[in-house]
């Protein structure tokens, strides 16, 4: 089956937020009063990912020569085709499904936490308590397909998409959603916006979140270039490979991962400042 | 609207003034980016920069108040370039769509001539007069030939015409005055004028998209004028893509105006009955606009046949001849006497209203000058609520700082169904009535509005009937019969109109009489429920001839189905459009095609004497550049707000000289305030916030109130980006988070440094998420012609809290 993949055109968002609403709705992440949050000075809220928040809009000023601007980005795992988290999981819970989506079985997790600190893009979030222990599942965007709340399998497009009013946000086949997304950056070019860009064509081999932007991926505070770290390499091609008989070796390895992970997490935050 | 939100796709420029769509109407955005895809431009004139000014072409900052200044500066480089550059307009839609043409009676002066004033004006500057606040319109007459018909020059060059009238008003601003009043930057303002008057040439359309951002002034009304005296000159209304687009602020606020929300109309905007209207006959006499220009359809002219009608729905067989059908039923208001929020809310303060029922409202946290207003019902016997939810109206006996006990209000709460539990029609914005059906189920015993009316009804008839009272015979006499449960399609059915003679549903108003015939309960509604069915509830998307699209056969739009008001001037002369590439209508083999032709004769040039003026709901069959209808001025002219920073530059008279002031003594002075603010919506909250502020997902993304500040007035009171803040005005404070931002500057003002803070209203005590309103800061002061409240322009100050 052909990749499908999710188009965000940010020329034409308007950051009404109405997909955050429709995530966090449709996929149940909703319970109680949602998440206690207060006003710290900006149209943005809740302040983070979280494992009940899976989407989240942010919004960026910036002022160059007189001219204000007001970027807003969307911030949902991007299903990236060369997965950092698919790599370090440690028991397959993290897998591509046959559309090319970033899918994961929340039963056989074990809350360890490698996905969200070799993520690139800092997604998969777990109810941590403190640095060294952790607890609870793994949670980010499934791309509407839970089981028992599968739109995608039921032929719908995902909450978000579905609910987008300025159609910011466009689903389908990926390979036709690159095709209109270069075109679409050809023709910002051609309006003078000269670092528009189509990100997600090419970043991780190919992301299933792409992004049409007027301007360069730092603007929207996007990793230009992002790339797996290299100890998730070494843990997926050189460590795992040694397989379930040298156990003693990755109970090393894993605790030496963790490690490396831990360093990671502090070199690659996200650039581009926020907000305040 | 005079278009509709599809048609906002065949723009090539879009003016988003005393408007931010992106936060306020969403959906809109599907349009305005399908607009700028085909190349159309996004204008956003905003104090600050918002979600709407992150996507347009051009933003240019205004100063909240100074709309007049702006858009009467762009109808000066206007008059200027189409005598300059005539070929860029259409001089043919000037001279014969629009009044350019009429001479106004020699003694008619202006600001120019009046230091701010026009002639007739009995108030003097004085503000406090608000006896004499008014004008005696004696010289804002047209000039009559023998016929009665207006006299006219084509030529446009008589100093007594319109046009040199508008040309001499609007004159005095100049681009560098227009920048001193409304803090735009000279240059920006001059390329907003260049790219909107673009779109004056013919074949060209350009758009202004308004909100409570225009109309929510003490000069809202003259607002809104300014924009149809410039789309008038660009000819640009009637046109796809074109005219004056009011987007309502909820799914039926539309539908609640056509069917008389406000006090001073009945259903189908038929003038309200005033106590000098003795008799059914006077009345009519008083309302019913004459002319006597054979060219001119007056469509108004019909008024006799719509209130007969409106009559034999309320009233049936009690309606009869000999009893004026019912005519004296009615009540009647005191004529010049104001009927409207605010002065509702005074006489419940001054202890004259006893009882109130409030459906859908939360007047506790909407109203302006909430503290008073919240006071003013604890003066009520008895309050009835409907609403979704226990709101800060309902509760107001429960607000911070009142002792429970010492209010003896009798308070009910009946419980609402929402929009997806019930069944009925809601007209939205572009006049599109739309059938919604039931999707769910309500909980507990909240009930649907029909419902709950069709019962109070019920048990008032009976407990009349039995009892008697004052005007009895009102509520006797309804016919009241909508079947058990009231079923909605009765009441749509009763509102489209019968034939009395035959039982059948009217096909539409043109059909209407005068004799008690027939019945119709809103006659712009008439053709919506026929015997062909129910015309709200169709779902066809079949495109219109030319592909603009219209959908005539999605919904039903009043009236008759017409997509586009004014079309008639979207031709020139010969009934060919204007615009090839987006036609309205057209005339070819002798008929219209397209959309429902504004009256339907042939046009002008083709046979005069069978042919109407194209504005049929005017008695002199054009546009009006020059209204003197209006009660402050028969042009808009800048006045600074009831409370100013700064004197105003253009004339001694500060203020308008006909808005409405309650409590005078409550005016803030600038040394003490010296800050403009304005309230606003954002997207994830709305309007009293009942309906949002119990919604976990809305709540968590928007927790609390703010202010919005730029980075130079938080520099100069030491606010961090978010503090808490006291925000203060003469009225009341409120603590709010300080959002401090690059979006807000200072703006220039006569040369002296202004500043503006924004400030969001939706919240109040009730519900999961509490925080104050902005609007216990807002005055006691209405728009001249509207008396709507002015939440947009004020002063106050803001320290750290």
């Amino acid at each position: 089956m052909a990749d499908k993949a999710i188009l965000f055109d940010a020329t034409r968002c308007t950051a009404c937020r109405g997909c955050q609403a429709a995530c966090k709705q449709w996929n149940e992440n909703d319970e109680g009063e949602g998440e206690k949050t207060t006003n710290f000075g900006s149209y943005e809220n809740p302040k983070d990912l979280s494992p009940k928040t899976w989407l989240k809009m942010e919004f960026r000023e910036t002022e160059r020569a007189g001219k204000v601007r007001w970027l807003f980005t969307r911030r949902a795992c991007m299903h990236c085709t060369n997965a950092a988290c698919v790599k370090v999981c440690p028991n397959g819970s993290l897998y591509h499904n046959e559309l090319g989506f970033v899918a994961y079985n929340k039963d056989t997790c074990t809350g360890c936490g490698y996905c969200h600190d070799f993520c690139p893009f800092q997604v998969p979030r777990l109810a941590r308590t403190s640095d060294l222990t952790t607890q609870g599942k793994m949670d980010k965007c499934v791309f509407c397909s839970s089981p028992g709340l599968d739109r995608i399998a039921a032929g719908l497009e995902p909450a978000c998409v579905k609910t987008c009013p300025p159609d910011a946000l466009e689903f389908g086949d990926r390979d036709k959603l690159v095709a209109e997304g270069r075109k679409r950056v050809t023709t910002l070019r051609t309006k003078g916006f000269g670092n528009a860009y189509l990100y997600g064509d090419k970043e991780l081999g190919g992301l299933h979140v792409m992004y049409v932007l007027d301007d360069s991926p730092q603007a929207y505070g996007l990793i230009k270039d992002p790339q797996i770290p290299a100890a998730a390499i070494a843990w997926h091609d050189i460590l795992k490979p040694v397989g379930w008989a040298a156990v003693g070796l990755t109970v090393v390895g894993l605790g030496l991962n963790y490690v490396i992970a831990r360093e990671a997490k502090m070199t690659h935050d996200l650039p581009g400042k926020k907000e305040k | 609207m005079t278009n509709h939100w599809i048609d906002i796709a065949n723009s090539d420029c879009i003016l988003a003034i005393g408007s931010n769509p992106a936060e306020n109407h969403p959906a809109a955005f599907h349009w305005i980016n399908l607009a700028k895809e085909r190349g159309g431009k996004l204008i956003s004139v905003d104090p600050r920069f918002t979600r709407t000014s992150s996507r347009a072409d051009i933003y240019a900052p205004m100063r909240s108040g100074t709309d007049i200044a702006f858009i009467n500066g762009m109808i000066n480089y206007v008059i200027d370039d189409i005598e300059r550059n005539p070929r860029n307009y259409n001089l043919t839609y000037i001279t014969e769509y629009t009044d350019a043409s009429f001479l106004i009676n020699p003694g008619f002066k202006g600001p120019a001539e009046l230091d701010g004033l026009f002639s007739g004006y009995a108030g003097g500057v004085n503000e406090a007069d608000n006896k004499n606040r008014k004008y005696d319109k004696a010289t804002w007459t047209t000039q009559l030939d023998e016929k009665g018909i207006p006299k006219r020059d084509r030529t446009l060059k008589d100093p007594n015409c319109v046009f040199q009238i508008l040309k001499r008003h609007v004159a005095r601003y100049t681009p560098e005055k227009v920048s001193s009043i409304t803090g735009t930057p000279k240059e920006v303002f001059l390329e907003v004028c260049r790219t909107f008057a673009a779109t004056g040439a013919s074949g060209k359309a350009g758009t202004i998209l308004y909100a409570m951002g225009t109309t929510q002034h003490t000069c809202g009304a003259q607002n809104i004028r300014a924009y149809s005296i410039l789309q008038s000159l660009l000819a640009n209304i009637g046109m796809a893509g074109g005219g004056i687009n009011a987007m309502r602020g909820e799914a039926n606020v539309q539908g609640s105006t056509d069917y008389a929300l406000l006090f001073h109309i009945l259903p189908g905007y038929l003038k309200m009955i005033e106590d000098n209207d003795t008799s059914l006959e006077k009345y009519l006499a008083r309302i019913t606009p004459k002319t006597s220009d054979p060219l001119s359809l007056n469509w108004w002219s019909n008024t006799p046949k719509y209130v007969v009608s409106m009559l034999k729905a309320w009233y049936g067989d009690a309606a009869q001849k000999d009893n004026e059908f019912g005519y004296n039923y009615l009540p009647k208001i005191e004529t010049g006497k104001n009927y409207s929020h605010i002065a509702l809310f005074e006489a419940m303060a001054a202890g004259a209203i006893k009882g109130l029922s409030v459906w859908g409202q939360n007047v506790a946290v909407g109203g302006p000058n909430s503290n008073l207003e919240r006071k003013a019902l604890d003066n009520l016997e008895w309050l009835v609520v409907t609403d979704l939810w226990h709101t800060e109206t309902s509760d107001f006996w429960k607000r911070p700082g009142v002792n429970s006990a010492n209010i003896k209000t009798e308070v009910f709460l009946l419980p609402a169904l929402v929009s997806y539990e019930k069944e009925g029609s809601v007209t939205n914005s572009g006049r599109w009535m739309q059938w919604r059906y039931k999707a769910v189920n309500g909980p507990g015993e909240a009930e649907d509005d029909l419902w709950m009316m069709d019962k109070i009804v019920l048990k008032l008839k009976e407990m009349y009937a039995k009892e008697g009272g004052p005007n009895a015979e009102a509520i006797t006499k309804l016919a009241w019969n909508y079947g058990n449960p009231a079923s909605p399609h009765a009441v749509a059915k009763e509102i489209n109109g019968y034939d009395l003679t035959t039982g059948k549903l009217m096909s539409g108003f043109a059909n209407l009489k005068d004799d008690g015939t027939t019945s119709s309960g809103c006659w712009i509604y008439c053709a919506s429920y026929t015997e062909d069915g129910n015309m709200a509830a169709r779902r066809d998307p079949t495109p219109d001839p030319f592909k603009v699209g219209l959908y005539p056969k999605w919904a039903w739009a009043w009236p008759v189905n017409r997509r586009i008001i004014y079309n008639r001037a979207s031709v020139d002369l010969n009934g060919e459009p204007w615009d090839k590439e987006h036609p309205v209508i057209w005339w070819k083999d002798d008929k219209w095609v397209g959309d429902v032709p504004d009256g339907g004769q042939p046009p002008m040039a083709v046979d005069p004497t069978k042919t109407k003026l194209p504005f049929i709901m005017k008695p002199e069959g054009v546009a009006r550049l020059f209204g003197a209808g209006m009660a402050d001025g028969p042009l808009p002219e800048h006045y600074e707000p009831w409370e100013r920073p700064v004197d105003n530059i253009m004339s001694k008279q500060q203020s308008d000289p006909a808005f409405w002031i309650w409590r005078p003594e409550e005016q803030g002075a600038a040394d003490k305030f010296p800050i403009v603010a304005s309230t606003y919506r954002c997207s994830e909250h709305w309007q009293g916030g009942q309906m949002t502020r119990n919604l976990p997902w809305l709540v968590e993304m928007m927790p609390e109130p703010f202010a919005e500040m730029s980075e130079e007035l938080a520099g100069e009171k030491g606010i961090a980006n978010g503090d808490k803040v006291i925000v203060e005005s003469a009225r009341g404070q409120v603590k709010m988070v300080a959002l401090v931002t690059k979006r807000f500057k200072p703006f220039q003002v006569g040369g002296r440094k202004v500043h503006q803070v924004g400030l969001i209203w939706h919240w109040g005590y009730i519900g999961m998420s509490t925080g104050d309103s902005a609007n216990c800061l807002t005055p006691h002061v209405g728009d001249a012609n509207t008396m709507i409240p002015e939440y947009k322009a004020f002063l106050v100050n803001v320290r750290k809290a």
